[in-house]
């Protein structure tokens, strides 16, 4: 249970310290599926007007409208159609999904239905990460008790409508976090991507019409249809409405989990919340939305307000809202490799330029790092980087390539210092290649 | 029914040429038909899109990133360029990318000079690796006797997996792991459990799948390579033979000519060993003192030539078998030889269809359209019934193509037959009948008695591409009423029938397909690979080439052939690649008054009964015809030699000059003009022959007139691993059968 931070503005974390929010009784005594009683009598139109007024884009990384993205569903389908809720929270330096997850799962349930409602969906699934498995349990808990209390299952509360929902979880892959490749592991098969066309809203999971959005995404709609659409808007500048949980971790003396309305100023987060660099010592960079997102300097770092439009100005994307910090004492070099052998970890082995540029730059990282790098490799892992950058199937390449240019082209002089068997100047060991 | 009407046209533009393609089509594709080059990897035509290997990236106008051309449908307006410097550093850096983890051992490599990772290479460069890390090594692992794998090769382009689920329907290879570690796998831990058709090992582009009876024997470029139609079953698929010192060292079909485009099965692919058997027979045997003893060729023709004077001039008996394996030319010239030179109607063929139910009971019905149906046009059916038989095993290339037309073109495919077969799984109605002769008849509105004896019916059996829903099976006499209903209604419909389906039952099986509205066709299916030529040229007591009537009083079939044979009543016996005994034994003591003369490249039961023994070239060794199961003729070219055996042809042209017919030396191209001339049906144009297409053949001559008993078919019955008695003399397939064994299959 996390009490609030006098900064904060809490509209899906308001149940975080509320222990027993993740009951039923818990849940309905602070305002639990009054947003479903509210969607049972309004037109499925109404409900996605209602979304798309909110401003609520999509809290995974992508950042996709959601109204727009369940306005695409075609009203009439001759195969069923699914509403997935994508917890394959997998992003490095994400952790807010498991928290709702955990906290407040009927207020997925509650948004899963309400999407159900709109686009004319009977049944959904909500796919969990395999390293959250431990949470499959409490999820499946309020999955019966809603059932029970005939919040889910045929005609529900009475109204003829009927919503069916099950957990699932995945076997531990971030590339199921992908859309298509998460459908592909819950139809069963192996976790890669699909073509696109066909998008998910025409032929998703079972070949039938899908809406997929985040945990995070979902449970902000039920507090949109209460408040409505204009009041989640307004807690943040235009087009980039509502609120947004932000996990600060890295170099601070607090990290942690946020919700603050978007547009709030990083530099507030890190000094106001996260309590300042550790150990007084000075900002280097800033992951802004997770680690596929191309790190920040200092300097572009303090200025910056956290929502979509504000950073990509800059060159990056909010992403997952994993902020990650460093600090002066950071080796760029290590913290490349060390996403690298993430990614090259992760890559689901598809396509060629993500399956052999990840390893490619993994190796040649790791080699760099323990001294055996050679001038011409710093040109040449910035070219691969550029041949996987925008060439691979689906976008986990681009997250490998992404972060990869940014710290080569911001941090390039610590490369240099690392030339000729020179050991880390940062006292950093030599990282053991990973697989 | 198929939807016939063309796609409209859409103009796109490709490095600044205007193109036009029909709507639909990819955009690599369009390319390619007007002669741009998109390189690919894993985009194979006719199977699944893959977008894996990015080799394809072109630029879009309007789209932000580089697209892929084996995924991206051409669109009116659409501008592209395939040749920018953009694109080329995408090629290169692809290249580069798959090179980085690839073994540089092309000088080792079954795949050098073939390969289409070095042609890439070449063409598009990254022919300098900047990957200065230590390479993945994986040792090489053998799948099955005839495929091995060597995973630092392999570029997962995914074909393999995808020629053996999609186009095989096998689903023997998969992918395991992920990123950097995924590889590709075979079905049972360590080895396949497969079909051993070896499509995988041909469509790989790199040597990471090798064959095992190929593999390190020789490079490409050391070799000449020969179009011929493979010797084994009816289907007449082409195998470009790799031929070094006149001996075959592989076959396969990469150039994707032919009748079968990409496809041949096992024993085309692997079965072409048993022309280098050592148990080949190399020199002409005559039986001396009991024993079969090495002679010249010029003491064994002349003991044949002379003891058959012998026997004329003493008025005996002779009977001549023919080959279902020799080419038309040498089937043609022996019906000659049997009448003209041994004045013997006494002549038969190992027959697995009757072709001539089939031609007498197709002529009331004119020649336009054409009744028969070529192998090609399965893939293209809207609909096709299947009467008995199991093409997979017994017809590879049909089985294919009708899996084809089901993927490709949703063909609706009507299996009716006595047991589970693995085209069910593509059907679309099937129905099982123990008496297929009964179910024939209801077919064609004759009662419900075949209803009685009806089995089961169903849909298919496993569904991986979407079908049309069905409702609930209904009871089985109502479901055959179904079945028979549905195919009333296809106004184009390919019946395809088995050795099950003869005489009455086969009359009763056109008049069912005459009867229909539209367009109906036929496939006879025979098992050998010039079975429906032998038949066309006229081996038979009571027809001549073309089913004409034989002149004279009608001779023995096969069957009264042994029986005489058996009760000592014929004098002399001329079996020319055959072996009758294997179907028919007759015991030694039997055969001491019968002067038998053998034909083959073994020594079969039937030549270990001989007294003369003549060595024989196989169908890969010489030039001339032959005609598949569908009736379609194709040149056969020469592409291996075997020093001491002869054609068939030349030997009759031997013996007939031996035997004072003067018939001159052998030329198979003036035989060929004799069966234009005297068959009708075979006056097809040379010029379409000799590009290697095929040709259909039509020999309606009016009614077939029927003199003798009919004989009855004795199919082989060949599994996918035997081919009668040839395929004994493969030791790739015995190996590929000794291994299933052992595996408890």
């Amino acid at each position: 249970m996390t009490k609030p931070h006098p900064l904060e503005t809490r509209v899906v974390s308001r149940r975080f310290d509320q222990p027993d929010a993740h009951t039923l009784p818990g849940y309905l005594a602070s305002d639990g599926f009054q947003a479903l009683e509210k969607a049972l009598a309004m037109a499925p139109e109404a409900i996605i007007e209602e979304v798309k007024k909110s401003g609520l884009r999509g809290r995974g990384g992508a950042g996709f409208p959601t109204g727009m993205k369940w306005s695409f569903v075609p009203k009439q389908s001759p195969r069923a159609k699914f509403v997935l809720c994508n917890a394959d929270e997998s992003e490095p330096g994400t952790c807010k999904d498991r928290l709702i997850l955990e906290h407040d799962p009927f207020a997925v349930i509650e948004g899963m239905v309400i999407a159900g409602l709109a686009i004319g969906a009977k049944q959904g699934y909500i796919y969990i990460r395999g390293e959250y498995r431990y949470l499959l349990d409490r999820m499946e808990r309020a999955i019966e008790e809603a059932r029970a209390a005939g919040y889910l299952g045929k005609n529900i509360r009475g109204r003829g409508l009927d919503f069916e929902l099950w957990a699932h979880t995945g076997a531990g892959a971030y590339e199921c976090g992908e859309e298509s490749a998460l459908m592909e592991s819950l139809e069963g098969k192996r976790g890669i991507p699909r073509l696109k066309p066909p998008f998910p809203a025409v032929a998703g999971y079972m070949g039938g019409p899908t809406v997929i959005n985040n945990v995070e995404t979902l449970a902000s709609v039920p507090p949109i249809l209460i408040n409505g659409g204009e009041w989640f808007a307004a807690f943040g500048p235009p087009k980039n409405g509502g609120t947004r949980l932000f996990c600060l971790s890295g170099h601070v003396r607090q990290q942690g989990v946020w919700e603050v309305p978007l547009g709030f100023p990083l530099r507030r987060l890190i000094e106001e919340m996260g309590g300042g660099m550790r150990n007084g010592a000075q900002l280097k960079a800033v992951v802004p939305g997770g680690s596929s997102t191309p790190l920040l300097p200092a300097s572009v770092a303090w200025e910056l307000n956290l929502d979509f439009d504000s950073v990509a100005k800059v060159g990056s994307f909010l992403g997952s809202g994993g902020v990650v910090v460093l600090d002066e004492n950071t080796c760029m070099v290590r913290f490349a490799l060390r996403i690298m052998q993430f990614y090259r970890h992760e890559s689901c082995g598809w396509c060629v330029p993500c399956r052999e540029g990840t390893q490619w730059l993994q190796a040649s990282l790791a080699r760099f790092h323990g001294g055996g790098g050679r001038d011409a490799d710093i040109a040449l892992m910035r070219e691969v980087s550029e041949n996987i950058l925008g060439r691979t199937f689906c976008a986990l390449g681009d997250a490998a390539a992404m972060p990869t240019i940014s710290i080569l082209d911001h941090w390039r002089q610590e490369f240099v210092d690392h030339l000729n068997g020179k050991p880390c100047p940062f006292g950093a060991t030599t990282l053991a290649a990973a697989h | 029914m198929a939807d016939t009407t063309p796609a409209p046209l859409v103009n796109l533009t490709v490095n600044g040429r205007a193109l036009q393609a029909p709507a639909g089509t990819l955009l690599i594709e369009a390319c390619k038909q007007n002669h741009i080059e998109v390189p690919s990897f894993c985009y194979y035509p006719n199977l699944s899109l893959q977008a894996a290997c990015r080799m394809c990236l072109v630029e879009i106008e309007k789209m932000p990133k580089l697209q892929t051309a084996c995924t991206v449908v051409v669109s009116e307006g659409m501008v592209v360029k395939s040749d920018s410097e953009t694109v080329h550093r995408a090629r290169k850096s692809a290249i580069e990318f798959i090179l980085t983890n690839h073994p540089l051992d092309c000088p080792v490599c079954d795949a050098g000079g073939e390969c289409e990772l070095q042609d890439m290479t070449f063409t598009y460069g990254a022919e300098k690796g900047r990957f200065v890390e230590p390479k993945r090594h994986r040792d090489e692992q053998q799948w099955s006797p005839v495929v091995y794998f060597d995973r630092p090769r392999c570029i997962l382009c995914y074909r393999c997996v995808r020629v053996c689920g999609e186009a095989m329907d096998v689903w023997a290879l998969g992918v395991a792991n992920r990123g950097i570690n995924a590889t590709i796998i075979p079905s049972h831990q360590d080895h396949l459990e497969c079909e051993e058709c070896g499509n995988c090992v041909d469509i790989c582009p790199v040597g990471a799948l090798t064959s095992g009876a190929y593999r390190y024997k020789t490079r490409p470029w050391e070799m000449k390579h020969v179009g011929a139609v493979c010797a084994f079953c009816g289907d007449g698929c082409k195998t470009t033979l790799g031929v070094r010192n006149d001996a075959i060292l592989r076959g396969d079909n990469r150039d994707k000519s032919g009748i079968n485009g990409d496809f041949l099965c096992i024993k085309g692919r692997y079965g072409l060993d048993f022309t280098q058997h050592p148990e080949r027979l190399k020199q002409p045997l005559v039986r001396r003192e009991g024993k079969l003893q090495p002679v010249s060729w010029t003491y064994a023709l002349e003991t044949v030539a002379k003891r058959w004077q012998e026997i004329q001039k003493a008025s005996g008996s002779f009977g001549v078998v023919g080959s279902t394996r020799s080419l038309n030319e040498e089937a043609f010239a022996l019906q000659k030889f049997a009448r003209t030179v041994l004045q013997t109607n006494n002549l038969d063929h190992h027959r697995t269809a009757d072709f001539p139910t089939l031609y007498d009971a197709l002529a009331g019905r004119g020649p336009a359209p054409a009744p028969l149906a070529a192998m090609h046009e399965l893939k293209a059916a809207p609909a096709v019934l299947l009467v008995g038989g199991n093409p997979t095993d017994e017809h590879p290339l049909l089985a294919w193509n009708l899996r084809w037309g089901y993927r490709q073109n949703k063909t609706r495919l009507y299996i009716l037959n006595r047991g589970d077969i693995k085209l069910r799984r593509q059907a679309y109605r099937y129905a099982q009948a123990d008496d297929l002769g009964a179910a024939v008849r209801f077919l064609n509105g004759e009662g419900a008695a075949a209803a009685a004896s009806l089995t089961g019916v169903g849909e298919a059996s496993e569904k991986r591409w979407p079908q049309t829903p069905v409702s609930t099976p209904a009871p089985l006499d109502e479901g055959l009423q179904d079945f028979r209903a549905r195919l009333r209604q296809e106004q184009d419909l390919i019946i395809v029938f088995s050795a099950e389906v003869a005489g009455d039952d086969l009359r009763h099986l056109v008049a069912f397909g005459s009867g229909l509205s539209g367009a109906t066709r036929y496939i006879a299916l025979a098992d050998n690979a010039n079975s429906h030529g032998a038949a066309d040229m006229g081996l038979y007591p009571d027809l001549g080439p073309g089913y004409t009537p034989a002149p004279g009083a009608p001779g023995l079939n096969l069957e009264q052939m042994m029986a005489a044979l058996r009760q000592q009543n014929l004098c002399s016996l001329y079996v020319v690649g055959a072996n009758p005994f294997r179907l028919h034994p007759v015991e030694p003591e039997a055969l001491k008054q019968t002067f038998l003369v053998v034909q083959d490249l073994f020594l079969t039961e039937t030549a270990q009964a001989a007294d003369v023994v003549l060595p024989a070239l196989c169908a890969y060794e010489k030039a001339g015809t032959v005609t598949n199961t569908c009736g379609e003729v194709q040149v056969q070219r020469r592409g291996g030699g075997f020093e001491g055996a002869k054609s068939d042809l030349e030997v009759l042209h031997l013996l007939a000059d031996l035997m004072g017919a003067a018939w001159g030396a052998a030329n198979p191209d003036r035989t060929l003009q004799e069966i234009r001339t005297q068959v009708k049906g075979y006056d097809v144009s040379l010029a379409r022959l000799l590009a290697g297409e095929s040709v259909l053949t039509l020999p309606l001559n009016g009614r077939v007139p029927r003199t003798a008993a009919p004989a009855p078919l004795r199919p082989n019955r060949d599994s996918l691993f035997t081919a009668g008695t040839l395929g004994r003399y493969s030791a790739t397939m015995n190996s590929v059968m000794e291994k299933k064994l052992e595996q408890g299959r």
